[in-house]
């Protein structure tokens, strides 16, 4: 698949790593700084033009003329939808994504609509991660949920601690304690090293686990491996951004919620559009603000500011003073993993919550959900199985009887309305959606070809 | 220099436009055949337009665009000398009315305030009681308002002077991209909901003679009546409903009354924060007093208590004054609370007097704030009313606005004793006329009038009158070194 992706700003790079490891992709870069655009070029297999992305010649130079989708990603939002209206007019480029961060544009559904804006697909990073970061808040014990099939079905990852009722028990006995909540273990990490969940395989304290559940079931499925944490009350979010803002918007119904902003203009800014959050203007790495906004009685303390290392020793001091729970926004993934489960008990990867949306576009065949987990190693996808059974190796069989690839399952079906956990006698049929889960992502390709009728 | 004159200019043609006012008391004594009133009328028309338009043709060469500080000056001399005018019919038609008394009578009606110091108003001439509800009616919207829609040589100054004319502290919200539309727009609002409570007075069974004055009276918050006995006369249940019902819009904004017919969604009254307070206020109100002067034995029934209860908070608290109870036989809990509603309960852009809903909500709030930023000293914290934020700019003139309302209030309450008026009635009288409410309590409550003050005691109540008609500060601001300052 040719990919042309404009803007080499930390989202549009991200996505070009991940789209550029993917062995059937060409993807070309195009970025004003040429600077940015050498570097990337020593780093990862990409092509890159340099100049403004908006214009039909450096388009023209980055190969629009056969590109098959056209991903801009550059900080403008209307630098994007323009490009994104030329590639139509121009190139007749057949899918064509944009980064919208405005709101003031995404809520109007109708310019996305056919025959309005030649915008096919918008993301907004800014808006999924709040939308992660409202999810682990509303689930506080979990370090990761991610949705399938509309939100029907829930891939969580989550600690093993002690109190959980399931810790030290072996993974059968889960029927005992939840025969009717149907769930199940997608994946065990000891260590860092995947252990595949068989029946015999007992969970210890302090594995990584993922599991699946209907929505309703998470709850209940969380207390298997976590002793039950109380709701969250209290949120301190630091740092008044984009995402910050989007956060205590989103939370300020539900929650007592606090908003700390350095710049005193922003914080007014902030202030005025919002309604019941207390906004704060100074410093979230001043111990004495903390102490006196009571950071000690603070369910959870989100940084959720522009510079990562300001997120992480924000969340570490919240969590030294006493911050029950803290969450940083952390774009190197591999800072994340330094971090989490130390001193900061969630790290959120902006990057990997944004790729997922973006790989759903570039994946051949069915795939309708893509979720990139563990820094991009391993994956959960979610596909819609089509074809006979006479020709397909998955429709009409039971899962027991696919021959997937090592290191990845079958977790769940979403069959019409109604969620399937998987058992190995469950027998797939078309039009099912099947949700995967990928200790390596590596795999990726077998098993599309698996999935791919033909 | 040049400037008044050419404030005296406009201020010629603002007089040759009043006195086309006139018509209106000419016709009626037409139709019930008054011939001194008709001459009267027509030679008091004549003498206005002819002055008026002396002013305007002996400053004719010094025309030129208002500057905003030329407003506040327009404002206040307009005031003044149209309040001369509508006097002078009075003066000359009503026998023994003197020029102090015709003064009140002219500025209670201008005002809103609907004092009058007439007595034997059933048997005043039809074109004099009209001529009083008239003035009424003119001085609810305001005479500027007025001429800003309908002159078109106002042109750009046209805004400074609204601004300086219209009540409420928040003035740069227009209706339409021209000033002269707005203008137009919230007069023809005001014509349209006069005329429909006109009608509804008449249904109700008012003559319509009475329906005209009663309803120029309420749509204004003015008060005056056609009777001495005030709305009391009509023992009506259904004509005081209607009353009551009008006196509720008329205290809303009415640029909030403009958008609701332009758009046709009823919701906009529940989205603006001062209607809806007003609302909860007068409810909450009637309930308690209700309570109250049943308590005290006033009433035989509930029924008696709430309908007497009712009319009289409302026709107080939203500044009319008309009377159907003697409220100063209520305990006094219930009468000075009718007084303090009365201070608060207009809106922005409504024709009623007072502190307006909008100041007092922006006070609450920054009491509020400032508890909230004790506790919180790094907040940031902008002040809302309904959502919208509130720049402190205006917190500030909020601040500003009210001190010099209470000291005035005190100031003149304190010459009111001076000239030996006994407290509760100096007080109430400053307050009632300040808020352009009318009744107060003692000398001048609602079974009195104004009739029994001095010359000295009638000119600081219409003096008061003047100040809480155009807001203090339009007036107050001529008096600054800094205004004359070139």
């Amino acid at each position: 698949m040719k990919v042309l992706i404009l803007g080499a700003g930390q989202v549009g790079r991200t996505a070009a790593w991940h789209l550029a490891r993917e062995p059937d992709n060409e993807v070309t870069v195009v970025d004003t700084d040429e600077d940015i655009l050498r570097d990337l070029q020593g780093r990862i297999d990409v092509r890159t033009v340099a100049g403004n992305a908006s214009y039909p010649a450096i388009l023209e130079a980055a190969g629009i003329a056969d590109t098959d989708i056209l991903v801009a990603l550059t900080s403008s939002d209307e630098v994007n939808m323009v490009a994104c209206e030329i590639a139509s007019a121009l190139y007749r480029t057949p899918t064509k994504i944009a980064r919208i961060r405005a709101p003031e544009y995404t809520r109007q559904d109708r310019l996305f609509a056919p025959g309005a804006l030649a915008v096919d697909v918008w993301i907004s990073p800014e808006q999924l991660v709040t939308e992660y970061i409202e999810r682990l808040i509303q689930h506080p014990g979990a370090l990761q949920i991610v949705d399938f099939a509309d939100g029907k079905v829930r891939l969580v990852g989550m600690l093993a601690r002690k109190g959980g009722l399931l810790v030290g028990q072996q993974l059968r006995t889960l029927r005992d304690h939840m025969p009717n909540a149907d769930a199940r273990i997608a994946a065990i990490y000891r260590k860092g090293r995947f252990v595949p969940p068989e029946g015999e395989t007992a969970i210890e304290e302090g594995d990584e686990i993922f599991f699946v559940a209907a929505r309703d079931n998470i709850t209940r499925m969380m207390g298997e491996i976590t002793r039950a944490e109380e709701r969250v009350r209290k949120v301190l979010i630091a740092g008044g951004g984009n995402i910050g803002f989007r956060l205590a918007q989103a939370l300020e119904k539900q929650y007592q919620v606090k908003l700390i902003e350095r710049d005193p203009q922003r914080a007014r800014r902030v202030a005025e559009r919002l309604q019941a959050t207390i906004v704060l203007q100074g410093d979230a790495q001043d111990e004495e603000l903390l102490i006196e906004e009571n950071v000690d009685s603070t369910d959870v303390f989100a940084a959720v500011t522009n510079s990562e290392e300001a997120n992480v020793l924000s969340a570490m001091l919240a969590k030294r003073l006493g911050a029950r729970k803290v969450l940083a926004l952390i774009n190197r993934p591999t800072y994340g993993d330094l971090m989490e489960n130390r001193m900061i008990d969630i790290t959120v990867s902006p990057q990997t919550v944004f790729i997922g949306t973006l790989l759903e576009h570039v994946r051949k065949g069915d795939v309708v959900r893509v979720h990139s987990l563990r820094s991009g190693s391993a994956e959960a996808l979610e596909t819609v199985v089509h074809g006979l059974q006479e020709r397909s190796r998955v429709v009409g069989r039971r899962i027991e009887e696919i021959n997937l690839p090592a290191g990845a399952s079958i977790v769940a079906i979403v069959r019409a309305e109604n969620v399937l956990i998987a058992h190995h006698d469950t027998r797939i049929e078309p039009e099912d959606h099947v949700i995967m889960f990928l200790a390596d992502r590596r795999q990726v390709d077998a098993v599309q070809r698996l999935f791919h009728s033909e | 220099m040049r400037s008044i004159l050419a404030v005296v200019n406009v201020l010629g043609s603002l007089l040759a436009l009043f006195a086309a006012f006139y018509l209106l008391p000419v016709v009626t004594a037409l139709i019930y055949g008054e011939t001194s009133e008709l001459w009267n009328y027509l030679q008091c028309a004549g003498i206005t337009l002819g002055f008026g338009l002396a002013l305007l043709l002996l400053t004719r060469a010094h025309r030129t665009e208002l500057k905003p500080r030329d407003g506040y000056l327009l404002v206040s001399l307009s005031w003044l000398f149209v309040t001369a005018a509508a006097a002078l019919p009075l003066m000359r038609g009503v026998p023994h009315l003197s020029f102090t008394d015709a003064c009140f009578e002219a500025m209670s009606g201008l005002s809103t305030t609907g004092s009058t110091v007439i007595n034997g108003l059933d048997n005043l001439p039809h074109a004099v009681n009209l001529w009083r509800h008239a003035l009424h009616w003119l001085g609810g919207m305001g005479i500027i308002v007025l001429a800003v829609a309908i002159l078109p040589l106002l042109g750009v100054g046209g805004m400074q002077m609204y601004r300086a004319e219209t009540p409420g502290p928040v003035k740069d919200a227009k209706l339409t991209p021209r000033i002269t539309e707005t203008a137009k727009a919230l007069w023809l609002v005001y014509t349209g909901i006069s005329a429909a409570c006109i009608g509804s007075l008449i249904l109700a069974g008012m003559s319509p003679f009475d329906a005209i004055c009663h309803g120029f009276s309420a749509m204004s918050l003015g008060g005056f009546s056609t009777h001495d006995t005030s709305v009391a006369y009509f023992h009506s249940q259904a004509i005081e409903t209607v009353l009551m019902i009008f006196m509720v819009i008329a205290a809303v904004n009415f640029s909030t009354h403009y958008v609701v017919l332009r758009r046709g969604d009823l919701g906009t009254y529940k989205r603006d924060p001062e209607a809806r307070w007003v609302v909860i206020w007068l409810a909450v109100s009637i309930l308690i007093l209700t309570l109250v002067v049943h308590h005290a034995g006033q009433y035989e029934s509930y029924g008696d208590t709430i309908r007497h209860v009712a009319f009289m908070t409302i026709s107080i608290a939203t500044t009319t004054g008309f009377v159907t109870a003697d409220y100063s036989y209520w305990p006094m809990f219930a009468s000075m609370w009718m007084l303090f509603l009365t201070c608060v309960i207009p809106c922005t852009g409504s024709t009623g007097g007072g502190i307006k809903m909008f100041r007092a909500l922006i006070l609450i709030k920054q009491f509020f704030r400032e508890m909230f930023v004790l506790v919180h000293p790094q907040a940031v914290a902008p002040l809302r009313i309904g959502g919208q934020v509130v720049p402190s700019r205006i917190a500030f003139s909020v601040l500003a606005f009210i001190f010099v309302y209470f000291m005035s209030i005190v100031v003149m309450t304190f010459a009111q004793l001076l000239t030996g008026m006994d407290f509760v009635s100096a007080f109430t009288a400053t307050v009632s006329s300040i808020n352009n409410t009318g009744p107060g309590l003692g000398q001048v409550g609602p079974a009195h009038n104004y009739a029994d003050l001095s010359d000295v005691q009638t000119w600081i109540c219409t003096l008061a009158m003047f100040l809480g008609r155009i807001e203090l500060f339009t007036f107050l601001v001529l008096f600054s070194p800094t205004f004359w300052r070139k």
